[in-house]
């Protein structure tokens, strides 16, 4: 009964963070999204750890926790792998800014030396 | 002009203020006429005010991106400006400016050039891991290319007016990438690559690295990015 607390604290204070950050226009509606629904399938869950034995049983896992933490880990994964492809495609982005700055700050230092 | 051609030499540049004015001196001594960028990349010393003060025209970025950045930058003013050919020359001195014209003639039948040592002129060695991996490249690249390739990792390369409007475009900024990525990329859409016979410099200053660590970790990557160049799109 006690773990049940502690789970149910923890997943309430996640749904917490993520609304407080979307108010705070620190989290980007997408990420928002993603979060909210961790959350809502974190909290009944902490509530209720049993509620997925049935379906851990039907593809053949020992108990809801195992499956709990198998999809936890994937998601995470997951999760991992869009992150750095969003840092790959910003560095992109950035790089092709500081470019373009380059050269227009050329542009600018020729036009104003020809105007002299 | 130079083969009837309007040229331009691109030096990327980073902290380069001992060698970059002198560079710049021997290639307007060298080939008046041609038109000659350098790019800082993000340098903290005075690398951007030389170079200006040495005749060259200045592009600077705002924060260190590598050869990769500069050079996009390089072909992107190249293109805009409507010169028809590009030549990449290194700030540190290696690069001899008064074989630029011998670069330029073999884009006659070429769309891109390298200046390659190992190929008869000069006296180069390397041994080691770094020679490993200088080979493989050459063999990979060479039977790619159908042409002869000797030093694929060489900074003195030339280019027409064809691979400067796709390099405007598409140059990549990793490590290794500005060099292997783009001479596979350019083979597998038809650009015919030739080499040319040069001798390049001890560098002016900075040394190359030699240790055998760095020099096994030079192979993986270059394996690597070979590897990758291939199945990218």
């Amino acid at each position: 009964m006690k773990l049940t607390i502690l789970t149910a604290i923890t997943g309430f204070a996640l749904l917490v963070i993520i609304f407080e950050l979307v108010r705070r226009r620190q989290l980007r509606e997408k990420y928002a999204l993603l979060w909210a629904t961790v959350g809502i399938v974190v909290v009944p869950l902490a509530l209720f750890p049993r509620l997925l034995d049935a379906v851990s049983l039907a593809v053949g896992i020992a108990n809801g926790a195992s499956l709990v933490l198998f999809l936890g880990l994937v998601f995470l994964l997951v999760l991992c792998v869009h992150l750095s492809w969003e840092v790959s495609r910003l560095e992109e982005e950035t790089r092709t800014l500081a470019e373009e700055i380059a050269l227009l700050r050329t542009e600018m230092e020729r036009a104003n030396s020809d105007q002299r | 002009m130079i083969n009837g051609k309007r040229v331009l030499v691109v030096i990327p540049a980073w902290n380069e203020q001992a060698s970059v004015a002198e560079v710049v001196g021997e290639v307007r001594g060298e080939l008046p006429g041609v038109g000659v960028l350098v790019v800082d990349d993000g340098s903290a010393d005075q690398t951007a005010a030389i170079a200006t003060r040495a005749g060259a025209t200045v592009a600077r970025l705002p924060y260190n991106l590598g050869v990769g950045g500069a050079m996009r930058v390089g072909y992107r003013y190249g293109y805009e400006h409507g010169y028809d050919v590009v030549v990449k020359v290194d700030a540190d001195g290696q690069h001899d400016p008064r074989y630029v014209p011998k670069l330029i003639d073999a884009l006659d039948e070429a769309d891109f050039v390298i200046g390659a040592r190992f190929a008869g002129e000069g006296d180069y060695t390397v041994k080691g891991p770094r020679k490993w991996a200088m080979i493989m490249l050459s063999r990979v690249l060479s039977w790619l290319g159908r042409t002869r390739l000797t030093d694929t990792t060489s900074g003195f390369v030339a280019a027409n007016r064809r691979t400067v409007e796709l390099l405007a475009r598409w140059y990549p900024v990793e490590y290794l990438g500005d060099t292997i990525e783009v001479l596979v990329r350019l083979m597998r859409n038809g650009y015919r690559i030739r080499q040319v016979p040069v001798t390049m410099r001890p560098r002016a200053a900075g040394t190359p690295s030699h240790s055998p660590v760095k020099s096994t970790i030079y192979l993986a990557r270059a394996f690597f990015i070979l590897l990758l160049s291939m199945v990218r799109k």
